[in-house]
């Protein structure tokens, strides 16, 4: 394979981990939590657009857009339901219930769709591909692309302009004052996980038409990947989530060529030491300092 | 003695007293044949994920820092006790399980102890989340390192190849990539009891002494700690190190009780585990983490014919157990359910004679 | 700046305080404490700037000024909490650049910080236990292994740390969790640790804050009394003027992150600059 396929196969991956990463980094930076589930999120999301298309004979397109609705009610209520009534609680008890709601969903789902891994359907999304030059480039890839960059613009401006997102922003540097102003917190975090849960259906969708095999644990590495990515990028920040899920997925594609497969998954990792060696705070992420 | 003091000793032996207990109702079951397969074959396990839950307690529940690559020490353990044992066996023909398995532990707590030192150094600088996803990604390194790691013995002499399968013929493989450790059981119930005895002695002596308590006080306010004249990273590494030796012990103690153990057991799920039993056990109390680690071993075990349901079940219980101790509405109302069961004990407590003997 | 680029031969001259005063029976002694043009910046803010000092070896001096005047900020730079961007802090003459947290205690500088940092999950024995955590020493394998060394360490920590609860009448309340303490007792508490590492310079920040009138004048006792007991300097932070009038020999006032008056209690309470600091401007009208 040459470097530019490499490079291109590597973005597409990137995209998929920032779209994943920006769940993560969104729902840290609002509700300080690790929200250890979200990885299965993303595998609900894809079992539900597999149902969609083979079971239910829905057309694509659609069957995202229920994959989308289911994840989002799914976020929201697990956010509810587990998450809410510990919002005094220390971060260990959090991260804990979330292992649990983790391993909650991994155990439903195998419970529904059964252990045997499902082979998600490639020409999903418009089997074709682009020529430019020599180069051959999967239309699947440029659509993934171009979701991320459509994502990201799009949250951003959210995140700046509206006043809901001007709302999360403050959610999330003070949660104190946030609520003395009148925002209303609960339903500020209940939006986050709506949004990030929204995007791991879409991400799942992508991840699985990439590797085609569904199985109740597929979103459990690529969930804790792009965790590091959005740490990697300075979590809390959405263009930080952007630039570790694409610096990640480059380099695990780029590793597990030019190094060794399966590999791949350790060089992503101590990416992410180096990383933080270097800078604490992530790559676009603000040092914090302790008031004494 | 004070009341603190006192209240802390009767805790210690109860600790012990109930470990040595339950090993020689064991022993008197085994010798009676009353003990199922089932149950059998869980002991050594048992031991190890004990050795696993205490010495992660002391990391998160006294030094206060969340790790989640504990699994990681327990590969290393697991493949240093297998690489030793089997040299120890083909270079000095050495017959002796005991011995072997004895040498085997203790060098797989000095390579882990190495390990940890190594990764504390960086890895202790950074705080809170950060430290608990770069020892997660510690871990995970060393599973995915592991799979490309071959060892075999040839004519009494280790041979090694990391990433291709490099060995010469007739070579008796010891790691085998992907494929894990082969080696012959050696582990053995009372040298895991033995373990787990030495281990409590090493955290619950460490902890109620000069270094346990810098080490929480870290815990508890760093830079008062400092001020006081307390170099925090050297207590940090304390605790880290010493868990990580202790977790190599286990991995060793596991990894010599089946004939094959693969990089995949140890992966970051493992670690959770851990975790879980530590905080479900409770934090900074090692009673609690030798009773929560034997329940949550045994107890699925146990469970294997609700195969489908019992993970189903485990973590919503997990979920309740959570909200139910943290939530401070449903707390205060369970307190008062079972504050007048409390006073009761309280009042018999206080008016019993004798009271003030000291 | 580094050491070297300090004593460099064409540095610019500037006059360094020398007016400060000290108690007249410290004067012969080498002061626990001085500063030097000191000052920190914050993203160009100047917190603390051009700050000098001078605490005699047996004095008690006060650092007071409005909210928001660096005070604390001090505190933080004396303890090497902050680095400092300009000037010195000298400790009985050594200079304290480049030292961490750590380093600046063991030259024997402790203090109590406003926000009172205990360590909340131990006993108050153990909290007064790690103030001496180094000056009766062993090693972690005495430690483990209870040998001779443990039980002859941990004996003289337990009777010096009754000893040192003592001043306070906290005995009793030795093996209570330290964050179950009321308030006051808190306060007590954190003293009681800090002098425990055997400062000869103890810093008090606010150490008045949340007690009533009847525990301010109790501790103003105690603090004379401990100075006298352990012969040691004590600056403190405080906004109780009854209390800072009662006990404190110098007294600095800080407004803006400068020193704007320097002098005994009857001084400061005289000084225009101060009542302005305090009570704002007079109105041109009123005058």
């Amino acid at each position: 394979m040459s470097f530019l396929e490499l490079l291109i196969n590597g973005l597409r991956l990137g995209s998929i981990y920032a779209i994943i990463a920006l769940g993560y980094t969104m729902v840290y930076g609002i509700a300080k939590m690790l929200n250890f589930a979200h990885g299965d999120i993303i595998m609900v999301g894809a079992y539900i657009a597999f149902c969609g298309i083979q079971n239910w004979g829905i057309p694509p397109v659609p069957s995202i857009m229920l994959a989308m609705l289911v994840c989002t009610v799914l976020g929201v209520a697990i956010e509810g339901l587990a998450y809410r009534p510990l919002r005094q609680a220390t971060s260990l008890a959090v991260l804990i219930t979330a292992i649990g709601m983790s391993y909650l969903l991994q155990n439903t789902a195998l419970m529904i769709w059964g252990a045997n891994t499902k082979s998600f359907p490639t020409t999903f999304i418009n089997n074709s591909s682009i020529s430019v030059g020599e180069l051959t480039i999967p239309s699947a890839t440029l659509i993934t692309i171009a979701v991320n960059i459509v994502i990201m613009v799009s949250l951003t401006l959210f995140t700046s302009k509206t006043k809901t997102g001007k709302a999360m922003r403050c959610v999330s540097e003070d949660r104190g004052a946030a609520e003395l102003m009148g925002i209303n917190v609960n339903r500020t975090i209940s939006l986050t996980f709506a949004i990030g849960s929204a995007l791991a259906a879409i991400a799942g969708v992508l991840m699985c038409s990439t590797i085609p095999s569904l199985a109740p644990t597929t979103g459990s590495m690529p969930g804790i990947k792009a965790f590091t990515a959005a740490v990697v990028g300075g979590i809390g920040s959405i263009p930080g989530a952007m630039l570790g899920g694409i610096l990640l997925g480059v380099v695990e594609i780029f590793g597990n060529y030019y190094i060794s497969t399966d590999l791949g998954d350790a060089i992503v990792f101590a990416v992410l030491i180096i990383v933080l060696l270097v800078k604490p705070a992530g790559l676009l992420g603000k040092p914090m300092r302790e008031k004494v | 003695m004070t009341k603190a003091k006192r209240k802390r000793l009767i805790y210690n032996l109860i600790t012990f007293a109930l470990v040595i207990g339950a090993y020689f109702i064991i022993q008197n079951m085994i010798a009676e044949k009353t003990i199922s397969r089932l149950l059998k074959g869980l002991l050594v396990p048992i031991c190890a994920w004990i050795v696993m839950a205490v010495s992660l307690n002391l990391v998160i529940g006294f030094s206060g820092e969340l790790s989640l690559g504990h699994a990681g020490f327990m590969c290393i353990g697991a493949y240093t006790g297998t690489i030793v044992s089997g040299w120890l066996l083909a270079a000095y023909d050495m017959q002796d399980t005991t011995l072997r398995l004895v040498l085997a532990i203790v060098s797989g707590g000095i390579v882990a102890g190495v390990f940890g030192a190594l990764i504390g150094i960086p890895v202790l600088r950074l705080r809170g989340d950060y430290l608990a996803i770069v020892t997660l990604a510690f871990g995970e390194i060393i599973r995915n390192l592991v799979k490309w790691l071959y060892v075999g013995t040839k004519d009494g002499e280790l041979c090694f190849s990391f990433l291709n399968k490099d060995m010469p013929k007739g070579v008796k493989m010891l790691v085998d990539g992907a494929q894990g450790t082969k080696e012959k059981i050696i582990s053995t119930f009372p040298a895991g009891v033995i373990l787990v005895l030495v281990t409590l002695l090493i955290v619950l002596n460490l902890v109620n002494s000069r270094a346990g308590r810098a080490i929480q006080a870290t815990r508890d306010n760093r830079i008062a700690a400092e001020s006081m004249g307390i170099s925090v990273t050297k207590y940090k590494m304390m605790a880290f190190v010493t868990a990580a030796v202790l977790a190599g012990m286990a991995g060793a103690l596991f990894g010599l009780n089946s004939t094959t153990v693969e990089p995949k057991q140890f992966s970051f799920n493992q670690s959770i585990n851990v975790l879980v039993f530590v905080v479900l056990g409770g934090l900074g109390n090692v009673l609690g983490s030798v009773i929560s680690a034997v329940f949550l071993t045994v107890l699925p075990e146990v469970l294997r014919e609700f195969s489908d349901y019992r993970m189903l079940a485990y973590a919503v219980v997990l979920i309740l157990v959570m909200i139910f101790t943290n939530n401070p509405l449903i707390r205060s109302f369970v307190d008062r359910l079972i504050s007048p069961v409390r006073a009761l004990f309280h009042r018999k407590k206080d008016t019993m004679p004798g009271g003030d003997l000291q | 700046m580094t050491e070297a680029k300090r004593h460099r031969s064409d540095t610019k001259m500037v006059p360094v305080p020398s007016q400060s005063i000290v108690p007249e029976r410290d004067v012969n002694e080498l002061p626990v404490l001085e500063t030097r043009h000191l000052g920190i910046e914050f993203g160009g803010l100047k917190a603390v700037d051009d700050f000098n000092l001078t605490i005699g070896k047996t004095e008690i001096a006060g650092l007071i000024g409005p909210n928001g005047a660096g005070k604390t900020t001090v505190f933080n730079l004396l303890t090497k909490v902050y680095e400092p961007t300009s000037g010195v802090v000298l400790i009985n003459g050594k200079d304290m650049h480049g030292m961490s947290i750590v380093q600046a205690s063991r030259q024997g500088i402790a203090r109590t910080f406003q926000n009172i940092r205990l360590f909340d999950k131990m006993t108050v024995e153990e909290n007064v236990r790690i103030g001496l955590h180094n000056k009766y020493k062993y090693d972690m394998f005495s430690g483990i292994l209870r040998l001779p060394r443990y039980w002859i360490q941990e004996k003289r920590q337990h009777e010096r740390s009754m000893e040192l609860l003592d001043i306070f009448g906290m005995q009793d309340l030795a093996d209570k969790q330290a964050g179950s303490l009321p308030y006051g007792a808190q306060r007590r508490l954190e003293i009681v640790r800090a002098l425990a590492t055997e400062p000869k310079l103890l810093l008090l920040d606010e150490p008045a804050a949340g007690m009533n009138p009847h525990e301010t004048e109790e501790l103003m006792e105690n603090i004379a009394k401990i100075r006298d007991r352990f012969g040691i300097a004590i600056l403190l932070i405080e906004h109780d003027m009854s209390l800072v009038m009662g006990v404190c020999e110098g007294i600095c006032v800080l407004n803006f992150g400068r020193v704007i008056a320097k002098g005994t209690a009857d001084e400061i309470q005289a000084n225009p600059a101060v009542i302005e600091a305090y009570l704002g401007k007079r109105k041109e009208a009123e005058a």
